[in-house]
């Protein structure tokens, strides 16, 4: 039933980004980020994480989630250490994503050819 | 000839009827179908590192979003996400593997330019506003929401 859900609610993600680009005529790099911000925005309201119950993979996957990401690592170590906490949190969660992206985009770009 | 006079205000009008009308409906239908099964598969990902590899429902996240990013980097160098792409729309720029593609060709196109300055330089060409934003944003919350625990 999950799969079902991360499929509607993801496909929606997307087809609102596809909306930004089309009518409004935003640029891709406009959408990611405005997403980043709606998924902070969402979190900090607490929604985001009753969407990735409900949807799972539907809600993790988009760019949105790395938004809800940053602002929770950020609240957790806030508890914990005050207002540093949140500069010392922030990446916490979101730190495999963008090592990862790091680390493979650098090995693609050094083996191989660019195309087109 | 007599050519009007361009002005900012009907340069704007002109280029329009230039442009083409893009199907809104079909881009919406094809971003809907790719963007909707790259989270399937991020929701397989993820199941598959909960039962096979004990990650916690929480933690599984983040070895799901690093194979999603190298499978992402791979389909980048092998120039299979760029035809998705044009065919996808935003269904494959939305998914963190849209970010991962946006690194890795933004690095790509600037091979050439060496390791250092073309390659790590221009890495984050495209990602970096996106990282940008994100930080800005969730930090303001952030101190929004920190004090706002004393006041309610």
């Amino acid at each position: 039933m999950t799969f079902l859900w991360a499929f509607i609610v993801g496909g929606l993600i997307c087809v609102i980004g596809q909306i930004l680009l089309d009518v409004f005529k935003l640029t891709p790099a406009h959408v990611m980020s405005s997403f980043v911000v709606a998924g902070a925005v969402l979190d900090a309201f607490d929604l985001y994480d009753n969407l990735i119950e409900f949807a799972g993979g539907g809600a993790t996957v988009p760019i949105t989630s790395f938004g809800h990401s940053l602002l929770h690592g950020a609240m957790e170590q806030s508890n914990e250490h005050g207002i540093i906490g949140i500069a010392i949190g922030i990446f916490e969660l979101t730190s495999a994503g963008i090592a990862s992206a790091i680390l493979f985009g650098f090995i693609v770009a050094v083996i191989f050819k660019p195309k087109g | 000839m007599e050519k009007q006079p361009m002005n900012e205000k009907n340069f704007d009008k002109a280029r329009k009827s230039y442009q083409p009308k893009p199907p809104y409906v079909m881009n919406c239908i094809k971003a809907f179908i790719v963007g909707g099964l790259i989270c399937v598969f991020g929701e397989l990902l993820t199941q598959m590192y909960i039962h096979w590899f004990d990650f916690s429902e929480k933690n599984a996240t983040n070895p799901t979003v690093a194979t999603l990013i190298l499978l992402s980097a791979l389909a980048t160098g092998f120039g299979v996400y760029d035809k998705l792409g044009q065919f996808a729309g935003a269904g494959s720029a939305v998914p963190v593997t849209g970010f991962a593609n946006s690194i890795t060709s933004a690095a790509l196109e600037h091979k050439s330019e060496g390791l250092v300055l073309g390659v790590a330089t221009n890495l984050f060409k495209l990602a970096g506003s996106v990282i940008v934003f994100g930080v800005v944003a969730a930090y303001i919350l952030g101190i929004i929401r920190y004090l706002g625990k004393f006041i309610f």
